[in-house]
């Protein structure tokens, strides 16, 4: 076994260029631990399935190394390297049936006949799909199709499994009962997980740790509390959750709390998270649901001016879209609780929030 | 599940509902039918009815009947093994000499070769003198001509007399009907057609699997490369079908004959000696390259549909569960493309299994397919119910195959492109 302090899974260094001309993947430095379920989320272009397909050895990395249980495998071809893996198309191939495209990966490493009926018999019955054994592929809905596909990825008991968008073509309902499913996989096995998704929602849901890719760079690596809490740069702060922006200049830092003037001179303070320093331009970033809507100032808060432009009714919340600070784009989440309801349209009211939950961050236009 | 209803839907206005659907299909039906009636009346016309009118020709043939109505009703009654009477060889001349005057013995006198060689000059000879013939006839008759007095003469008349015949279909597969034994072989010498019909089949497969053996590769190219590269491939598998398929055989005319190129190539290279070249055309294997490069592009186009659609991660998948390169291919992939092999091979097959030009050109004297000689029939011996039948025979042949791949693989699995 491996000794608990070395990671299981190590890239270092790797960069990878297809044209010779941009990289799609910069210096990518990540670790993952035994046993761990990270996710790399990110928009389509940012280079974390080209990453995925680096592990798994379909794409050779231009430079750098990538290690699985400390032995370095960038020359190990895919079918030696012993990871399974679930294809956003799921890949079952359609000429067999569902227990014959179980069996492949064990008949392929030359295991008995009684072993193989037995491991398939089991892992359908990890994925409560006894009794379809015998359809084909096609005659699957996609959700079973999907459980099979996973399936087939953990029957040869692989100590990686890498999934690539694996729940993209399922419904929503559908998909969030299979994140549940496949967190519980992974916990009563104790695989290691490599997952990729542009899904957020998904990422948070079931990570260990989340590394955000943009631009062929990890933007942040952190696990979902600390990931959605506290954005380090104004990608991340955009790309999970909702969040309103507001633009403005440093005028001063103290204490790690910076006073950023307005572009409509009001001023803010927020934490100095990722600012370049006094003078510089910044962008404040506040969650909707750390904002109230009041009629007066509140003591201790950050309070700014806003009318109400829009208001949409969500059941558990309602909708509060304003203009603050010359943005009629700000959101606020307004928790429906008796006595809110008495918001309307075109009211002028203070919109105020704890120092602590508006971050100012790098400046992206 | 729903409920099994015993009493039938109605519609609204008490309706039965089937009736009421049948009502609200009728027009869109009519226009559907009036759409399609111009091109069913074309084909009809100009391919199913001339088809089935020759068809019918390889079982039917009332030349003989139709000619000689006096004497077909004594034929009919003769057992065909006893003395023809001296009133059957009355009748014969009364309708030699009708015949004649009409200009008609000449077809007679086909008619009854086909089924006993030999006997057409016995006709027209006899028909000319028919006008000076006394009685008694039969005397006269064999004084004219022997043969007139043999037992087998009288037989092929007779076998002639019957307008529905299967003994054109007996022929094509060197089988001959008589009147006393049925169906018995023919003389070794004379039995060419199945012969021919296995050489047919012979040739037919090789091409086939040569194309399959050719093209597998050129297609997965086509399927797996780039677009910028896949495009031009595709552009020089389809170059030989902008070019006539007479130049195309006639180019492989050049290249393989005695002083062609790939000779002049082999002796200068010393493979082999001036004086002792390869035959390379004008024998079956002619036949068999020159059928294969042009049927090649009918085995490509549809196992590169088929492939084309199988995505890149069936062989990711195979790999990333274990399999070596080699193993993934053989197991994952090429079944998948079963259909297309289906398709291409039986497309191949029915085209070669029919081929006619380019065998007539390059191919000689082994090279000649059942085709040709059902042209030669058409055409030289103007034998057309013979040649119906081996036709007959060579479409039962594609339908048996179809059948069969409908069975096998499924006529829906096919793919053309």
């Amino acid at each position: 076994m491996l000794d608990s302090g070395d990671p299981f899974v190590r890239f270092k260094n790797v960069q990878k260029s297809y044209d010779g001309e941009t990289l799609v993947v910069k210096d990518l430095n990540l670790d993952i631990a035994a046993g761990e379920f990270v996710t790399m989320l990110g928009p389509s272009g940012s280079g974390k399935t080209t990453c995925l397909m680096m592990l798994a050895g379909f794409e050779t990395a231009t430079h750098g190394d990538i290690e699985l249980g400390g032995r370095p495998i960038n020359n190990i071809p895919p079918h030696k390297r012993g990871i399974g893996m679930v294809f956003q198309n799921y890949a079952l191939f359609p000429h067999l049936t569902v227990a014959e495209n179980l069996a492949f990966p064990l008949k392929v490493r030359k295991m008995s006949a009684a072993e193989v009926e037995d491991k398939v018999a089991k892992v359908l019955d990890m994925v409560q799909m006894r009794a379809f054994g015998d359809r084909k592929p096609a005659q699957l809905s996609g959700g079973q199709q999907q459980r099979i596909a996973l399936a087939r990825a953990l029957v040869f008991e692989p100590d990686l499994v890498l999934m690539d968008e694996p729940l993209g073509a399922l419904d929503k309902q559908l998909r969030e009962h299979m994140q549940y499913e496949i967190k519980h996989i992974h916990e009563s096995l104790g695989v290691t997980v490599v997952y990729v998704t542009h899904d957020q929602s998904e990422a948070l849901t079931m990570s260990n740790r989340i590394a955000v890719f943009d631009d062929g760079v990890i933007q942040q690596l952190a696990d979902p509390v600390t990931l959605y809490e506290k954005p380090e740069n104004a990608f991340v702060a955009q790309f999970i959750g909702e969040n309103n922006r507001l633009m403005g200049t440093v005028k001063d830092i103290a204490k790690g709390v910076a006073s950023v003037e307005l572009d409509n001179g009001d001023m803010v303070k927020a934490l100095a998270v990722n600012v370049a320093g006094e003078g510089e331009r910044s962008l404040l970033s506040v969650r909707p649901e750390r904002c109230i809507v009041t009629p007066n100032k509140t003591r201790g808060m950050s309070a700014l001016n806003g009318r109400i432009e829009e208001l949409i009714y969500l059941g558990d919340h309602i909708r509060c879209r304003m203009n603050v600070a010359g943005d009629d784009e700000f959101i606020v989440k307004v928790p429906n609780t008796s006595g809110q309801l008495g918001l309307q349209i075109g009211a002028e009211v203070f919109v105020g929030w704890e120092t602590d939950d508006c971050r100012a961050l790098d400046y992206r236009s | 599940m729903s409920e099994i209803s015993t009493t039938p839907l109605t519609a609204a206005d008490g309706t039965p509902l089937k009736k009421k659907l049948a009502q609200a299909m009728f027009r869109s039906r009519v226009r559907a039918v009036g759409l399609v009636l111009p091109l069913l009346g074309f084909v009809l016309a100009s391919f199913v009815f001339p088809i089935l009118a020759l068809m019918w020709q390889g079982v039917y043939n009332d030349t003989f009947e139709r000619l000689m109505p006096n004497l077909t009703e004594e034929l009919r009654i003769w057992d065909g093994v006893s003395e023809p009477t001296e009133e059957m060889y009355a009748l014969l001349v009364l309708d030699l000499k009708q015949n004649r005057a009409d200009r008609t013995i000449g077809k007679v006198a086909s008619r009854v070769n086909q089924e006993l060689s030999g006997t057409r000059s016995l006709f027209t000879s006899t028909a000319r003198k028919a006008e000076k013939i006394e009685p008694p006839y039969r005397e006269s008759l064999v004084k004219i001509k022997k043969k007139w007095g043999k037992l087998e003469v009288w037989q092929a008349m007779k076998l002639t007399n019957e307008s529905l015949t299967p003994g054109y279909y007996a022929t094509s597969l060197d089988k001959r009907y008589t009147v006393d034994q049925g169906f018995i072989e023919r003389d070794k010498k004379r039995q060419i057609y199945t012969k021919l019909f296995i050489r047919t089949l012979f040739i037919s497969g090789s091409v086939m699997f040569l194309c399959l053996l050719l093209g597998y590769p050129v297609a997965y190219l086509l399927a797996t490369l780039p677009l910028k590269y896949s495009n031009l491939l595709m552009i020089m598998v389809l170059l030989p079908f902008w070019t006539s398929l007479l130049v195309r055989t006639t180019a492989w005319i050049a290249i393989l004959q005695s002083q062609g190129v790939v000779n002049d190539l082999l002796v200068w290279v010393g493979i082999t000696a001036d004086d002792s070249r390869f035959s390379l055309i004008y024998n079956m294997t002619g036949t068999i390259i020159a059928m294969t490069h042009i049927l090649l592009p009918f085995m490509i186009l549809p196992l590169y549909s088929v492939m084309k659609t199988i995505p890149p991660s069936y062989m990711r998948a195979a790999r990333s569960l274990g399999a070596t390169p080699t193993l993934a291919f053989i197991r994952v992939y090429m079944p998948q493309t079963v259909p297309g092999i289906g398709a291409g091979g039986l497309l191949v097959f029915i085209l070669a299994i029919g081929y006619y030009i380019t065998p007539a050109l390059v191919g000689g004297q082994d090279g000649q397919l059942i085709s040709n000689m059902i042209a030669y029939h058409m055409q030289k011996s103007l034998n057309w119910s013979l040649a119906a039948a081996l036709g007959g025979i060579l479409l039962g042949g594609v339908l048996v195959l179809y059948w069969a791949y409908d069975r096998i693989i499924g006529i829906d699995n096919m793919k053309l492109g």
